[in-house]
C-alpha cells in the first residue's frame, strides 16, 4: 500500500478547485480528455465489466463456490471447469466469478470507512486551526510514520483474522492520507470570499463547513478514492495472503492464492487464476484513476 | 542544520513513544488471556496465575504498561509462545535475512528504476516510453506473492535454473555468523561456492520483492524528470545551445532526482511490508516469515515485536532521507 500512497499521496494530488460556476464546462473538459485516452479507457471497460461480474455471479458461474466435491478434486483446466478444481473439488472460474464480490466490497468499505473519518478530521483541523489543528495533524503524522501494510497486519491480528476486521485493521491506516488532502483543501477555501460572505451573514460553523467547505473538497476526495481503489483491493488481498483476512473456504482471491500456494508446482491452475484475477482488476482501476489523474494535471496538460 | 536533525530525532522519540502506545493497546486488546495463550491450552489455572504474574499480565492497564516500556527500553519485547525464547533474540537472529533480501531489492530498484525512469522521459512518446509506461502500470498492479509464485514455477520448475526457496541449498552450511548476511559472510569466509548459492538463492525472491519499488519509481523518475525539463533555467540551458545529453546530465538529474529520493524513502516501507508476503513464498527465514508463523500461533508478543521493530527501522530510513534531501538541494533549509 505504501506504494500506493507514495506515487499518489495527496500532496502530489492536484488543486482540483471546482467552483459551482464553470463545474459543467470543467467536468466536460476532464470527460473529453479521459476519452482521448484510450488506455485509461481499456481500464474503465475492465472495471465496469468487473463490477457487472460481481452482480451476476450466480448467473454466470456454473456451480457452487463453497460447496465441496471431492472426487472431483485437483482437475486440470478443462472445458467442463475451465480454470481446474481446487484441493476440495471446487470449481476455480466460479470462485474466481464470485471473489469479484469480496474484493470489489472490501475496497468499498476500506475506501468509505478511511475517506469518512479522514475528511471529518481534515475538515476540522483546517476549519478550527490552531491548537486543535496541530493535535490533529500530529496525531496523523504518527498515523503516518509508520510503514502503513505493517501495522495494518499489527492491528488485523490484535482484532482476529476475518475479512471484517482486516478491512478494518486497514481502513484505520489509511485515513491519514485524506485527512491531510481534505485540511489542505480546507485551509485554501476558508480564505474564499463566499466563506467571509456567508460568516458575516451569520451562518454557523456547522453550517459553513457543511454547505461551503465541504462541497469543495468532493473533487479531490472523489479523485482520490478513484486513485486507491486498486490499491484498496490489492492490500486487502495481501492481507488474506497471509492469512489475516478472508478465511478458506470463502472464495477471496488473496485466500485461494494461500491455498494454491502449496500445490503451485503441480496444480499451477489453483493460484495462478485468482491471482490473475487480483492483477487485472488492480490495474484496472489503476488505469482509471491514473488517466484521471492525467487529466486533471495542469502541470502535464500545458505539453 | 544539526538543530534540524536534533529536532527530528526528537519527534522520532515521540514516534517511538508513540507506537509502543499503540503495539501495547494492540497485544491488550486481543482477545482471550494472553498468559492462557502462553501457558497453553492443557495447563493448570496455578500455571496461568504464575504466568501472568511473571509476565507482568495482571494489575491496573497503565502499570502494565509502565512494565513493558520499561521492558521496552532494555531490549525486552517479552516472550514468544512458539519458539519459547525471548522476542528480541529472535528478532536478532532472523532480522539480517531480512535486511539482506530488503537492501538487494533496494538496489534493484535505484539501478532499475532511476535509470529507466530518465530514459523514457529522455524519449518521451517513443516506443520504449510507451512500453516502460505500461509495464511500470503493471507493475505497481501486480500482486508480488503471486509473481512470486508464478517465477518459481518458469525458473525453478520449467527452466530449471533457479532454486525454489531458501538461502542456501540443501547441503550447504551458513558461513559463520559475523553480519548474518550470507553474502558477505561466504565472501568473508572465502568461500566463493557457498557465496555463489546465496547469490542465486538471492535472485528470485528480490527480483519479486523489487517488482513494485522499481514501477513506482521509474514512474516517478520519469514524472520528475519530464518536469525539470519543462522548468525555465532548462529552457534558457537549450536556448543557450546546450546539447540534450549534457542538458539532461548538468541541468535535469540532480533536479529531477530529488523528489524521488522521498518517494525511495517510502519505498523502504513497502519493501519491508513486502517481505511478509515474499518470504513467505520463498520459505526466505527472515522476520516476515517469522511474523506469518507468529500470526498463525496467535503469538502476540512476537508479532507486536516484529511490528514495532519495523516501524523504528521505517522511521529511522526516512530521517535519514530528509537529512540527504538538505544535503542534496541546498534551497531546502530546515529550521
Amino acid at each position: 500500500m505504501s506504494a500506493s500512497t507514495s506515487a499518489v499521496g495527496p500532496s502530489t494530488t492536484m488543486s482540483g478547485s471546482a467552483r459551482p460556476a464553470q463545474s459543467t464546462n470543467w467536468a466536460r473538459q476532464v470527460s473529453d480528455r479521459l476519452r482521448a485516452n484510450p488506455v485509461s479507457m481499456i481500464g474503465l471497460i475492465l472495471a465496469v465489466g468487473m463490477f457487472g461480474i460481481a452482480v451476476a455471479a450466480p448467473v454466470i458461474a456454473p456451480y457452487d463456490p463453497v460447496s465441496l466435491a471431492p472426487k472431483n478434486r485437483l482437475l486440470p483446466p478443462s472445458s467442463t471447469n475451465w480454470f481446474g478444481t481446487d484441493d476440495g473439488g471446487r470449481d476455480i472460474f466460479t470462485r474466481v466469478v464470485f471473489g469479484a464480490r469480496y474484493s470489489l466490497l472490501a475496497a468499498a468499505v476500506v475506501l468509505s470507512l478511511a475517506a469518512t473519518f479522514g475528511t471529518a478530521v481534515g475538515l476540522i483541523a483546517g476549519f478550527a486551526g490552531g491548537k486543535i489543528d496541530e493535535a490533529l495533524m500530529r496525531l496523523t503524522d504518527m498515523f503516518l510514520a509508520f510503514p502503513a501494510l505493517v501495522l495494518a497486519m499489527g492491528i488485523s491480528a490484535a482484532l482476529g483474522a476475518s475479512l471484517t476486521n482486516s478491512m478494518i485493521a486497514i481502513a484505520v491506516v489509511w485515513w491519514p492520507w485524506y485527512a491531510r488532502l481534505v485540511r489542505g483543501q480546507t485551509l485554501r477555501v476558508r480564505q474564499e470570499q463566499f466563506v467571509d460572505a456567508a460568516r458575516a451573514s451569520g451562518a454557523s460553523d456547522a453550517h459553513m463547513i457543511l454547505r461551503h467547505i465541504l462541497p469543495n473538497c468532493w473533487t479531490p476526495i472523489i479523485v482520490q478514492v478513484t486513485l486507491d481503489v486498486g490499491y484498496a483491493i490489492l492490500t486487502t488481498a495481501s492481507l488474506s495472503f497471509i492469512g489475516l483476512g478472508a478465511q478458506p473456504p470463502t472464495p477471496e482471491w488473496g485466500a485461494m492464492v494461500a491455498t494454491g500456494k502449496d500445490y503451485i508446482l503441480d496444480q499451477w491452475w489453483m493460484s495462478t487464476f485468482p491471482g490473475l484475477a487480483i492483477f487485472l482488476a488492480v490495474m484496472a482501476f489503476n488505469l482509471v484513476g491514473d488517466g484521471l489523474q492525467e487529466a486533471l494535471s495542469p502541470i502535464l496538460r500545458r505539453r | 542544520m544539526a538543530r534540524y536533525i536534533a529536532r527530528r530525532l526528537l519527534f522520532m522519540l515521540v514516534v517511538i513513544f508513540g507506537m509502543s502506545i499503540i503495539t501495547f493497546s494492540l497485544s491488550r486488546l486481543v482477545p482471550g488471556n494472553p498468559a492462557r495463550l502462553l501457558a497453553g491450552p492443557h495447563a493448570r489455572q496455578e500455571q496461568v496465575d504464575a504466568l501472568a504474574e511473571r509476565y507482568h499480565l495482571t494489575g491496573p492497564v497503565l502499570e502494565q504498561y509502565g512494565v513493558y516500556v520499561s521492558g521496552l527500553a532494555r531490549g525486552d519485547l517479552g516472550l514468544s509462545v512458539t519458539t519459547r525464547r525471548p522476542v528480541a533474540e529472535d528478532l536478532a537472529q532472523f532480522l539480517p535475512a531480512t535486511v539482506e533480501l530488503t537492501a538487494t531489492a533496494f538496489l534493484i530498484t535505484v539501478l532499475v528504476g532511476v535509470p529507466v525512469g530518465i530514459f523514457s522521459a529522455a524519449t518521451r512518446g517513443g516506443m520504449f516510453d510507451h512500453a516502460s509506461r505500461l509495464v511500470s502500470i503493471a507493475g505497481v498492479s501486480l500482486p508480488i506473492f503471486w509473481l512470486g509464485l508464478v517465477l518459481q514455477v518458469l525458473f525453478y520448475k520449467h527452466l530449471g535454473i533457479l532454486p525454489i526457496g531458501g538461502r542456501l541449498g540443501t547441503l550447504d552450511i551458513a558461513p559463520p555468523r559475523v553480519t548474518g548476511a550470507y553474502l558477505i559472510d561466504s565472501l568473508l569466509a572465502g568461500d566463493l561456492s557457498l557465496f555463489w548459492s546465496s547469490a542465486i538463492h538471492l535472485i528470485l525472491p528480490a527480483l519479486t520483492l523489487a517488482a513494485g519499488s522499481v514501477a513506482v519509481v521509474t514512474r516517478m523518475m520519469r514524472a520528475s524528470v519530464l518536469e525539470t525539463m519543462g522548468a525555465d533555467y532548462v529552457r534558457t540551458a537549450r536556448a543557450k545551445g546546450l546539447t540534450e545529453p549534457s542538458l539532461l546530465r548538468r541541468h535535469v538529474m540532480r533536479n529531477a532526482f530529488i523528489p524521488t529520493l522521498t518517494v525511495l524513502g517510502l519505498q523502504v516501507g513497502y519493501l519491508l511490508a513486502g517481505n511478509f508476503l515474499v518470504e513467505s513464498v520463498f520459505n526466505w527465514p527472515g522476520i516476515g516469515l517469522y511474523a506469518i508463523d507468529a500470526i498463525a500461533n496467535l503469538d502476540y508478543a512476537a508479532i507486536m515485536g516484529v511490528t514495532l521493530i519495523v516501524s523504528v527501522v521505517y522511521v529511522a530510513v526516512n530521517l535519514v532521507v530528509d537529512i540527504l534531501y538538505v544535503l542534496l538541494d541546498p534551497r531546502i533549509t530546515y529550521s
